[in-house]
């Protein structure tokens, strides 16, 4: 793939919900000095998924497994746009009108900028896409 | 192999006829021994001399567990204390523990029957065989350990727990056998996979594997997980320990030592005995004990007796595999729930680990009945509609085997503990309302 260093490599945790399990990954991660740039729990009444965006998810991953968590790395798309009313609205008319469907995405701001991770069903249309409306996104090595 | 071809293969008509020498003597003993029993057997209008053969068992009155607690510790004994050499105890879960005791010649039959089952497994006296199941009241350990020395094999009698040391041991002493409880091996198998040796390894080829009601499903994992030959091997503290039955290598049923422990099928709620082929409760006559011999000991397993002679040659009767126990029945909505039809689900599920824990309350008057799930590390996914499709699938494969609807959870790899011994897979928090 020619994009592929936009890909990104998500960490998914599995979490049951009780107290304690979410405090207990980011413990784990800060002891190692592994810093969660970005993250969000998509959860039900039982069970939850913890996704992560972190600067080494092998590493990450490894460390989580050695205590048991059930791990995966998911391919995810990371997107640098402004922080302000509309910007989100005029990506996701992109990718609509590529028809390329959004499994799920969470976002953080940082100042001016908004950042916001995708999980498209599509990867190699919607990097296209990004590329040609000239949307700016975080290559592998920007994550710290 | 066949250790005792004699007994083992012989005509039923002539072991009809020795357990019925066999029942009078012991009922002769124990009316004139064993105060408990006379008076039960006059209560009940029965005396020795209407005991004529075995075909009048059912004239004599029921022994039950609660026996062995009432007359705790020795009052069942049908031989002076000067004559016990042994005594066993099962923990039981509740008040007292249950206690027997054994003669000399108790310990030399219980060696004779075991060394029945370790023969049929395939294994004799170049064999060595690695005992995991506890040394001590629990008769499991001693059990195993008397039947392997009666064959001539080695025992490498390191008992249960301390896990990355059996590992060891099997290794570094090339245990052809394994004897433990299959929860322990299912554990075993794990921890070997984790400790990185390599299978070639190991000699293992066989599991002597009892204690506790399993199922096929399990069998297959374990044979697969440790690449080995898996035999049931049956007993109970009450009755004699390991060795009161053995499976052949047919595999066809749990051939019964019932020149020794006769055993009968009765209907679970009258006590009526039942007609060959029937489900229903286990009930065992001690033949030949002398220490604690028991009359219609009711079991509470439940299990059918199939009579036809086995194709390995054998006469002697063969059992169904335990259905499970009236006392880990539970009855959930008013149906009637074995917590080892779930672990036969998840044993057939590729996406589940076998193990799973019970969770029975009542709220509002209706029972609640959660089954807590491990789905194996490879088959977590970031996907939440996966996941919750994979919950909707064994909720509705446990529903469809029991009959109820399970509130299924799934938790996290290795979050329902594994067990060293006995497996403690239910809490019924019911107990504590009522
Ligand atoms: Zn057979």
């Amino acid at each position: 793939m020619a994009n592929d260093n936009m890909i990104v490599k998500q960490l998914s945790v599995f979490l049951e919900n009780k107290t304690g399990r979410l405090n207990h990954v980011a413990e784990i991660l800060g002891k190692e000095g592994i810093n969660m740039t970005a993250f969000s729990v998509a959860d039900n009444s039982d069970f939850g998924i913890l996704r992560v965006i972190v600067h080494e998810p092998e590493r990450a991953a490894k460390i989580l497994r050695d205590h048991l968590f059930a791990v995966s790395l998911t391919d995810v798309i990371c997107l640098k746009i402004s922080n302000k009313a509309g910007s989100l609205s005029s990506v996701l008319s992109i990718l609509e009108k590529e028809d390329i469907y959004i499994e799920y995405m969470y976002a953080f701001s940082e100042g001016d900028d908004a950042n916001v991770v995708i999980r498209p069903d599509k990867f190699e249309e919607c990097l296209a896409a990004l590329k040609k409306n000239n949307i700016v996104m975080w290559n592998r090595e920007q994550i710290v | 192999m066949i250790w005792n071809e004699t007994v083992e293969c012989m005509d039923r008509q002539r072991l009809r006829d020795l357990q019925s020498v066999r029942l009078k003597r012991v009922v002769e003993r124990v009316y004139h021994n064993c105060e408990p029993y006379r008076k039960r057997m006059q209560e009940a209008g029965v005396s020795p001399s209407d005991i004529n053969g075995i075909e009048d068992i059912a004239k004599l009155p029921f022994t039950s567990k609660q026996d062995l607690r009432d007359y705790y510790p020795y009052g069942l004994l049908s031989s002076p204390l000067s004559e016990i050499v042994r005594i066993h105890a099962s923990s039981g879960t509740t008040g007292k523990p249950i206690v027997v005791g054994l003669t000399r010649n108790d310990l030399s039959v219980w060696s004779e029957v075991g060394a029945r089952c370790l023969t049929a497994f395939g294994l004799g006296k170049n064999d060595t065989v690695q005992v995991a199941y506890g040394y001590g009241l629990f008769t499991g350990g001693l059990g195993a350990h008397a039947a392997v020395e009666n064959i001539g094999g080695t025992v490498i009698p390191i008992s249960s727990g301390n896990t990355q040391k059996q590992i060891l041991m099997m290794r570094d002493l090339g245990a052809k056998a394994l004897a433990c409880t299959p929860s322990y091996a299912m554990y075993l198998a794990e921890a070997m996979e984790a400790s990185g040796y390599p299978r070639e390894d190991f000699q293992l080829r066989v599991g002597v594997f009892g204690a506790e009601p399993w199922t096929e499903e399990m069998r297959r994992t374990i044979e697969a997980k440790l690449n080995i030959k898996a035999y049931d091997i049956y007993g109970l503290t009450e009755i004699m320990g390991p060795g009161v039955g053995y499976e052949c290598e047919c595999q066809h049923g749990t051939h019964l030592n019932e020149d020794h422990f006769f055993p009968e099928i009765v209907d679970p709620e009258t006590g009526e005995p039942l007609p060959e082929g029937s489900h229903g409760e286990l009930v065992f006559t001690t033949l030949t004990k002398e220490g604690m011999p028991l009359i219609r000991f009711r079991t509470h397993d439940l299990t059918a007796l199939h009579y036809e002679k086995c194709k390995c040659g054998r006469t002697l009767v063969r059992m169904d595999k335990i259905m499970g126990r009236c006392d880990d029945m539970l009855i959930i909505r008013g149906v009637n729930v074995f917590p080892s039809q779930i672990e036969s689900v998840l044993c057939e599920a590729e996406e589940f680990e076998p193990h799973f824990f019970i969770t029975v309350d009542r709220v509002n008057n209706t029972d609640t009945f959660e089954v807590k799930v491990e789905v194996k590390p490879e088959y977590y996914k970031d996907d939440m509609k996966g996941m919750l499709e994979l919950k909707k699938s064994i909720t509705h494969k446990i529903q469809n085997v029991i009959g109820i609807m399970p509130d299924v959870k799934l938790v996290e790899p290795r979050s329902i503990e594994r067990s060293e011994g006995k497996v403690k897979r239910v809490l019924d928090k019911r107990v504590f309302k009522n």
